[in-house]
């Protein structure tokens, strides 16, 4: 019988050595992006994730102790109160005492987590002081910063998913940062208060980055509030935690935190680039520099739906389709608006008015479309500002 | 036996009002619906075994997830734990029938149209459910495909039959105990599936109300959830889970009660602290209708709010805490065997108190911000309800299968069946803590390469405890079929309840006459 239990206790230990094991290499996260093997929650590059990740790590010690006092008496019991040892069942049903003190211990020990818990929730609650407003919100399926400028204009831009279809399909090699890379991150200061206002256009989404220890719902018609300090430089990655309807699990989130000298360079590229497009609204194109920008956006922002050659798939096909050789009002209006309760989005919050009239054009004029006809920025500022 | 046999043929089990014929009927229609959410599992399980899209395309995923959930919440657990009342009830409490007969054949005849209904709709245009079993507007609404509107039509029958049933369930128990039976003396079964009973009446006509309303919103021209024209998607949140939260006790609770059966019997020893039982599950119930914002912690409530709900939720970890020291307790000093159905319930009490653990840390409204929406979520749920609730009901079916067949299921077969469900169950869970934790979000079809290793451990887990309840179903046709005829009514020799003092088989009519209860 000993010999038994000796070679069963070796059995069960086997797998809590392996677990001790995992816990104990890198697998116990430092770094804020996940790792392979990864088994614990990160305490990311911010105060609050250190003080989130302190709390988890007590809660989840006083739940193995106690796991292992409970646990230990019903193995015990288990074995040493089996019938052939102990023929005799004891006859007790009730002990008033011992009920009262599994009842008050269990409510004392709740205290003892309670505390802390409500002063790192106040603190996640403290958005007040933020040195910069960043205003998020989550589109199917993909993510807009706007940075709120007191002085001036905003800057804003999407964020899309830069992993190539191909490697989701299977026939190229995936990188290491597969789903979890972008083709514009957001760009935020070390050692700042940022403030994220989080909101959504259509459906629900949650911006999640585990090493800013962030996670806001985004909803459509609400702001959130959340913020973070990070202190340290370097790329943190997250993804949308809120199931937003197909491609949910791709649209993530890349956060690049930076020296602050850095990032008012970085800004004052983007703010020449909002000056850049603002003089090109102005400006009239030929139908070559219109089709070629078209092309570029088309195969960023329609092909997903429409196909490489406007054969259509969700969407519904360009080729030869009645909208894009018709009149050209009511093409630049379902770019503009969208088809309400179709797969097709609104544009023209999305793209800018030289884009919107560049990609008009283009798909006027391509996949055997012959139109022949041009629109301008100009058309489509027109057509924004009549309707 | 008695005036009045079963009806021959196929009208026997249309027309039965038998509480036995509808307790069985109920099992199998679970049992079927099981092996559906089940084989929906192993969809979403292989296309998550590797990186990459490899067998399903996303918009189908998501499908399938929410399929897999409503199937599993509303088709397998709830109507197999209704099935248990039907068939144990009358039995336990010494009555000859449930109170209301006819009604019960109509609250079980009511499912497979539903679930039928609800599985057609994956072949409809636009496909089925894809927006989650927890159903979240505006996803469910503006965004939903067309189907959407049978999906509605399907809750509401679901809830009817739920709401049928339980009525039937508060009537039996409260007008047809044996004289002798007080309140205070019935098995704890019983006292479980009583207050289940109060909670399904309480919260099935909210959601009612839930999908009412998005039936207005979709068509016709109302905005209770759209913040456009007034309203706000975040009150489908409140009231879905003022719905959802005291749904998920609504699943336990009976569990308990059959855990409760099969340990005292089993460690041939009284329960321990049967009041304190009954006094834990009543403030569970309570509790269970004032923590539902605890799925909501990253929406944004007020903070006076999140400590509420912060506080409420860990306070239920204290009637919990009683109920596993109970059973520990019972079984302390006992003298035990360890047959199937005592496996199931050790098994039950120890993983589901891994889940409670698990459930605790979620409770913890900070480290949630971290938690929500990642796979720690999608262990802690399956931790407290497949081997919370699946395991109790494995436990409960090899308990009373001798009572309703009068046979003798095959011990080896329903070991295995034990063992290999233990390990493929935590084979396939247990990894989803680590993922969770490392911030893989739930219910997407693909990750980044550094989730892969744990997910295909997931998945093969998972493959194996699918497989092992094809062992489960054979054993039982098996008994069924070929099992060897029990030598003692009683069964089992620690067994003291009511349904142990008929015969086994038990007769299609039991207490014509009610039992004198000392």
């Amino acid at each position: 019988m000993y010999q038994q239990a000796k070679r069963l206790y070796k059995l069960a230990l086997c797998p809590v050595l392996m677990l001790l094991s995992l816990l104990s290499t890198g697998a116990w996260a430092t770094e804020g992006n996940p790792q392979r093997w990864q088994t614990n929650m990160t305490p990311g590059v911010t105060e609050v994730g250190a003080k989130i990740y302190d709390l988890h790590m007590f809660v989840f010690w006083v739940c193995v102790v106690v796991g292992i006092i409970v646990f230990g008496v019903m193995f015990y019991s288990v074995f040493a109160y089996r019938k052939e040892r102990h023929e005799e069942p004891a006859t007790f049903h009730e002990n008033t005492k011992l009920e009262i003190a599994w009842t008050v211990v269990p409510f004392l020990l709740l205290i003892v987590m309670a505390v802390p818990a409500t002063s790192t929730l106040i603190e996640i609650y403290d958005t007040d002081d933020a040195e910069l407003d960043v205003l998020i919100t989550g589109y199917q399926w993909k993510w807009k910063y706007e940075y709120i400028n007191p002085e001036g204009d905003n800057v804003s831009f999407f964020s899309n998913l830069l992993t190539d279809k191909a490697e989701i399909g299977n026939t190229e090699a995936k990188g290491s940062n597969y789903l979890i890379e972008v083709d514009e991150p957001l760009v935020i200061p070390v050692d700042t208060k940022v403030r994220f206002l989080v909101t959504a256009n259509d459906v629900l989404h949650a911006w999640w980055v585990p090493a800013l220890a962030v996670k806001r719902d985004a909803i459509p018609g609400f702001i959130n509030e959340a913020w973070t300090k990070p202190t340290e430089t370097g790329v943190y990655r997250g993804q949308c935690a809120e199931l937003c309807g197909r491609d949910h699990g791709f649209m993530p989130i890349v956060v690049n935190v930076v020296e602050e000298p850095e990032y008012k360079a970085w800004m004052a590229t983007k703010q020449a680039e909002a000056a850049e497009i603002k003089k090109l609204m102005a400006q009239t194109f030929s139908m070559d520099e219109l089709v070629e920008r078209g092309k570029g956006i088309y195969n960023r922002s329609c092909m997903a739906c429409h196909g490489a050659n406007g054969e259509g798939g969700v969407g519904k096909p360009i080729a030869n389709s009645p909208i894009a050789t018709g009149e050209v009002t009511a093409h630049i209006d379902v770019l503009v608006n969208g088809v309400p309760g179709s797969a097709m989005q609104a544009f023209g919050g999305q793209l800018n008015d030289v884009d919107l009239a560049a990609v008009v054009t283009y798909t006027r004029n391509a996949f055997g479309n012959n139109m022949g006809d041009k629109v301008q920025p100009i058309d489509v500022y027109n057509f924004k500002k009549g309707q | 036996m008695g005036a009045h046999g079963p009806a021959k043929g196929l009208t026997r089990w249309l027309t039965t009002t038998n509480h036995k014929d509808i307790g069985s009927m109920y099992l199998w229609f679970s049992f079927a619906m099981f092996l559906l959410g089940g084989s929906f599992a192993m969809i979403i399980r292989a296309e998550l075994f590797q990186p990459g899209l490899q067998i399903v395309e996303p918009e189908f995923f998501n499908q399938m997830t929410t399929m897999h959930g409503l199937v599993m919440v509303f088709g397998a657990i709830m109507p197999a734990f209704v099935g248990l009342a039907n068939w144990m009830i009358p039995m336990m409490i010494g009555a000859p029938d449930m109170a209301l007969p006819r009604m019960n054949n109509w609250s079980f005849w009511i499912l497979p149209p539903t679930f039928l209904l609800l599985a057609s709709t994956l072949f409809m245009e636009g496909g089925g459910p894809n927006f989650g079993w927890t159903f979240y507007a505006p996803l469910s609404t503006t965004y939903a495909p067309p189907s959407v509107t049978f999906f509605i039509f399907a809750v509401h029958a679901m809830g009817i039959s739920s709401i049928m049933g339980s009525i039937n369930i508060i009537a039996t128990v409260v007008n047809m105990r044996a004289p002798g039976m007080t309140y205070m003396k019935m098995p704890m079964f019983v006292w479980t599936w009583l207050i289940t009973a109060f909670l399904l009446v309480a919260v099935m006509p909210v959601l009612a109300g839930a999908v009412t309303m998005m039936l207005m919103d979709i068509h016709f021209g109302t905005s209770f959830f759209s913040a456009a024209g007034g309203g706000d998607p975040v009150l489908f949140q409140h009231v879905f889970w003022f719905f959802g939260h005291p749904e998920v006790y609504i699943i336990i609770l009976p569990a308990f009660g059959v855990v409760s059966e099969v340990i005292p019997t089993f460690s041939r020893k009284p329960l321990f602290g049967y009041a304190s039982m009954v006094y834990a599950t009543a403030s569970i119930a309570f509790l269970s209708f004032i923590v539902w914002a605890h799925h909501m912690y990253t929406v944004g409530l007020p903070i006076a709010g999140e400590l509420f709900f912060m506080y409420a939720t860990m306070l239920i970890a204290v009637p919990t805490a009683a109920k596993v020291f109970n059973w520990i307790t019972t079984m302390f000093k006992g003298s035990i065997t360890l047959e199937t159905p005592m496996l199931f319930a050790i098994a039950k009490v120890f993983l589901f108190t891994v889940g409670g653990f698990s459930g605790l840390m979620l409770a913890i409204a900070p480290a949630d911000f971290q938690y929500h929406d990642s796979y720690f979520v999608v262990a802690h749920f399956h931790y407290t309800m497949v081997a919370g609730a699946i395991f109790a009901l494995s436990s409960a079916v090899y308990y009373w299968l001798p009572k309703w067949t009068g046979k003798m299921y095959n011990e080896t077969m329903g070991k295995v069946h034990f063992w290999v469900s233990f390990i493929g169950f935590n084979l396939t869970f247990f990894p989803q803590h680590f993922v969770g934790l490392a911030g893989m979000p739930r219910r997407i079809p693909d990750y980044n390469l550094m989730f892969a290793d744990f997910n295909m451990m997931s998945s093969i887990g998972a493959f194996i405890y699918g497989s092992s309840q094809l062992l489960f179903l054979f054993n039982i046709v098996r008994t069924i079929t070929h099992g060897k005829p029990v030598n003692d009514d009683k069964v089992w020799d620690g067994a003291t309840t009511l349904e142990w003092t008929v015969p086994s088989p038990a007769p299609y009519h039991t207490f014509s006459t009610p039992p004198e209860v000392k």
